[in-house]
């Protein structure tokens, strides 16, 4: 092992051999920045809260506080939109698009609602997510429940075939696969509610159009396209909601699908229920 | 008689397991039970086999169990990066998790084997291995007791085994980086403590006047994580025929232990530890003496001082009280310089020898994992900064910080120790190649950069996009939007995962050829004999 050429003397320790150790002093930037630290961190525990004593801790002389701190940021915008958001909540769903500032607040406000509890289910994007997974898509003009913005608002505040409110609107398609309908009939009448979308199925159109007729319009219609009173939808207009397979098709026919969408009146105020309807209805698809 | 006793214990340890199979509450603990009869059964037979046969007298340094755990160390690193890598292509392409693989393959199960397998098992193995071979050579004694080291040995990979199998079959704490459940946790406090007893042992019967450095290190790792390992653990077990257990804290208390266990397994594990591993192979490849003995004391007792207090920066704007944060984030930012005492004694003891960085592959390992070292620790300071977590807290940021820390630091150092330590333990000339170690070298090096850049990339960004409020304060992305916005970094990380792992698998060749084809070293006599 080389002598060191700055003639530091080692320490005189060797062990292994040849494992030595150097006899120089700590780098002076090395300890003027530790200390710095240390000077820096006393300063910062007088400054804020730290030291825990016996009935609490130190509060700092600054009087920080995290949650002061949040709280006031919170209450800044909320003051600042005190005014517009209670006469948005005093205001009839119909009347927010002529008002400009309160129709702007409101979609802002409701995207960000519907970013924070609807896009789980129905897409950040408001699409459904993808197609036939029981979401329905809110950018197009199919409404199950009606797609007015009054109809939205009732949708939002009460849900749909939930438990928790009574108001929740509510229908349940038989499941046809229990003793209603054979085999045969099932898989005709998929291949007719298939044609209607301009899709094949393996069953016989003509007489699945006889099952239809004998099961199926009293809330499908006699065109099959649907009806928003009851959340029977349009079979007729190639979108689908649990998947344009056969396959799928035919388990909803024998199942009969349930969606569920909660009731966000427990969760939310009425502006911000407003808000999501007038978000929801100004996204292309509202009637 | 001492053989006749280990025969009563293995025995007795495979009847009581073979009992508790019958009882079994749950599927982890039927198979660990069923693991447990199949190791006592093999360490009954292994024992049998043996007795009556004349002992091979005991002679020079105990380096079998460093030869079988080098090996371990390579195994281990490569099945944690291949995990790592999976599971990397997991976050990108969520269809990976298979359905049919549910319940046991699923990124949930495959997310504390990758960590464990990293930190616990390669890490690990290789912090044992290496302070086996440390304390004996700089120490000139063998190590305090054969039969101990090969219990610690080998009872530490059984620990390994049991978690392992414990993450994949559901049994867990949910506690980050403690997932094991109690029966694991007391096993490891027995070998822990055997691991303790056998280093402390050898260093008492030192034949050198003074303790190395690298010993000081390697000591306060066992110690404080011993004390680490049994508090975050105190939990009281729902039966004694099931995996589960129930935490003795509960509510911030628990959080607050957690994260005091969790920074310090970083602190005394990754950083203690592989600082005594540095603290020998860097001088040791380097042939050059220390930088500074001064440095190296004063920066060894500020840091296990102040590490111990850091751990509440993990806990920024959640229910812990102000004041613990604070002090958290006080104690980390303080630390910077004796964290960075230790990279400044690893680089400086090349001053004199930097050329060796053109010729010698492996002081470059060394360097740049030291290199890692100083970035960590000073990144980590930094974002313990409330500002500065407040927008890297449960970002990406902290999975690339960890990364530099794990991928360049621990792991860079662990490959240099690796290819120091093949050769020398073979008794080989040098080692196969110092070509594919220098294909190793730049191929992890391009690894991290990729893996480090895209995680800040995606950190800030979504840190920045979670903060977003619009003029009326609306938050302006959903969730869902800034994870598909991390997607393209996602990507690269991934790459910079496989260029990692190609990098280890090479290194797993090179040293396996040269164990196999590698000319033999000269004869040499060992300079100082050890202590009986």
């Amino acid at each position: 092992m080389s002598d060191n050429k700055d003639q530091v003397e080692t320490t005189g320790h060797v062990w292994d051999e040849d494992l030595k150790e150097f006899n120089n002093p700590l780098p002076r930037w090395w300890i003027w920045t530790f200390y710095a630290t240390i000077i820096w961190g006393i300063g910062y525990t007088i400054a804020y809260p730290a030291w825990p004593l016996i009935n609490g801790a130190t509060r700092g002389v600054l009087g920080y506080s995290t949650r002061t701190e949040v709280a006031d940021e919170i209450n800044r915008f909320e003051e600042m939109n005190a005014g517009v958001k209670a006469e948005l909540a005093a205001m009839d769903v119909t009347e927010i698009a002529s008002n400009e500032a309160v129709a702007n607040y409101a979609i802002q406000s409701g995207r960000a609602t519907f970013a924070t509890y609807c896009s789980q289910c129905h897409g950040s994007g408001a699409n459904g997510i993808e197609e036939g997974n029981g979401y329905p898509n809110l950018l197009d003009d199919e409404w199950l429940w009606g797609g007015d913005i009054e109809a939205i608002t009732y949708t939002v505040t009460h849900g749909i075939r939930n438990e928790e409110d009574p108001d929740a609107r509510y229908s349940q398609m038989p499941a046809f696969g229990d003793d209603y309908l054979s085999d045969d009939e099932i898989t005709n009448v998929v291949a007719y509610v298939m044609s209607l979308s301009g899709l094949e199925g393996s069953g016989d159109v003509a007489e699945g159009e006889t099952v239809f007729a004998d099961n199926c319009t009293a809330c499908h219609g006699e065109n099959a396209e649907g009806d928003p009173d009851q959340g029977a939808p349009n079979l007729s207009d190639a979108i689908w909601l649990h998947g344009s397979s056969e396959a799928a098709i035919e388990t909803s026919v024998r199942q009969g699908p349930f969606g569920v969408m909660p009731n966000w009146n427990s969760r939310l105020d009425e502006a911000e229920i407003k808000a999501v309807a007038a978000y929801v209805h100004q996204l292309g698809g509202g009637q | 008689m001492w053989d006749y006793l280990k025969l009563v214990i293995f025995g007795l340890i495979a009847i009581l397991a073979a009992i508790a199979t019958t009882y079994a509450r749950d599927l982890a603990y039927l198979v660990h039970a069923i693991l447990v009869v199949a190791i006592a059964a093999a360490g009954f037979i292994i024992t049998l086999r043996k007795m009556g046969h004349e002992k091979a007298p005991k002679s020079g340094y105990l380096d079998a169990p460093i030869r079988i755990g080098v090996a371990l160390t390579a195994f281990w690193g490569v099945v944690g990066f291949l995990v790592g890598t999976y599971i990397a292509f997991m976050l990108a392409f969520p269809q990976l998790n298979f359905a049919w693989a549910e319940g046991i393959l699923n990124f949930g199960r495959l997310r504390p084997l990758h960590t464990s397998a990293v930190i616990f098992a390669f890490g690990g193995t290789a912090l044992i291995t290496s302070s086996f071979y440390v304390v004996q050579r700089t120490t000139g004694a063998r190590l305090w007791s054969d039969g101990l080291a090969w219990f610690v040995f080998w009872g530490y990979q059984i620990v390994i085994l049991l978690a392992a199998t414990g993450y994949i079959l559901g049994s867990t704490q949910g506690k980050e980086y403690a997932e094991p459940e109690w029966y694991t946790d007391l096993w490891l406090t027995i070998v822990w403590v055997g691991y303790l007893l056998l280093f402390m042992g050898t260093l008492m019967k030192r034949k050198e006047p003074h303790i190395y450095v690298a010993n000081w290190f390697y000591l306060s790792f066992i110690i404080t994580i011993a004390m680490l390992h049994v508090v975050n653990n105190l939990s009281i077990p729902v039966s004694i025929f099931g995996s589960k257990s129930v935490q003795v804290f509960a509510g911030v208390q628990d959080a607050m232990t957690q994260w005091w266990y969790g920074h310090n397994a970083v602190g005394f594990f990754l950083t203690a530890g592989f600082l005594g591993m540095m603290y020998y192979f860097i001088p040791k490849q380097a042939e050059r003496p220390v930088f500074s003995y001064k440095l190296s004391i004063i920066h060894f007792w500020a840091l296990i001082f102040l590490y111990i207090w850091a751990g509440p920066h993990h806990l920024h704007y959640t229910a812990l009280p102000d004041w613990a944060s604070t002090l958290g984030m006080v104690f980390s930012v303080v630390l910077w310089m004796p964290s960075w005492g230790g990279m400044i004694n690893g680089l400086m003891t090349l001053s004199g020898a930097w050329d060796k960085l053109r010729t010698d592959p492996i002081i470059r390992m060394m360097v740049i994992s030291v290199g890692f070292y100083g970035m960590s620790t000073f990144e980590g300071p930094m974002m313990s900064i409330k500002a500065v977590n407040s927008l890297s807290h449960y970002t990406d940021w902290t999975i690339g910080h960890v990364h530099s820390g794990a991928l360049g630091w621990n792991g860079m150092i662990t490959f240099g120790m690796l290819y120091f330590l093949f050769p020398k333990l073979w008794n080989k000339a040098g080692l196969y190649s110092l070509k594919l170690v220098s294909w190793h070298f730049w191929l992890a090096t391009i690894g991290i950069v990729l893996y480090a850049a895209s995680m800040w990339v995606t950190g800030i960004m979504e840190g920045l996009m979670w903060r977003e409020v619009d003029a009326q304060g609306f938050l302006v992305n959903s969730f869902a939007d800034t994870v598909a916005a991390k997607f393209p970094m996602y990507l690269v990380r991934g790459f910079g995962g496989i260029l990692y792992l190609s990098g280890a698998l090479i290194m797993a060749y090179n040293l396996w050829m040269t164990v196999r084809k590698a000319p033999l070293a000269e004869a040499t006599t060992p300079a100082a004999a050890p202590a009986e």
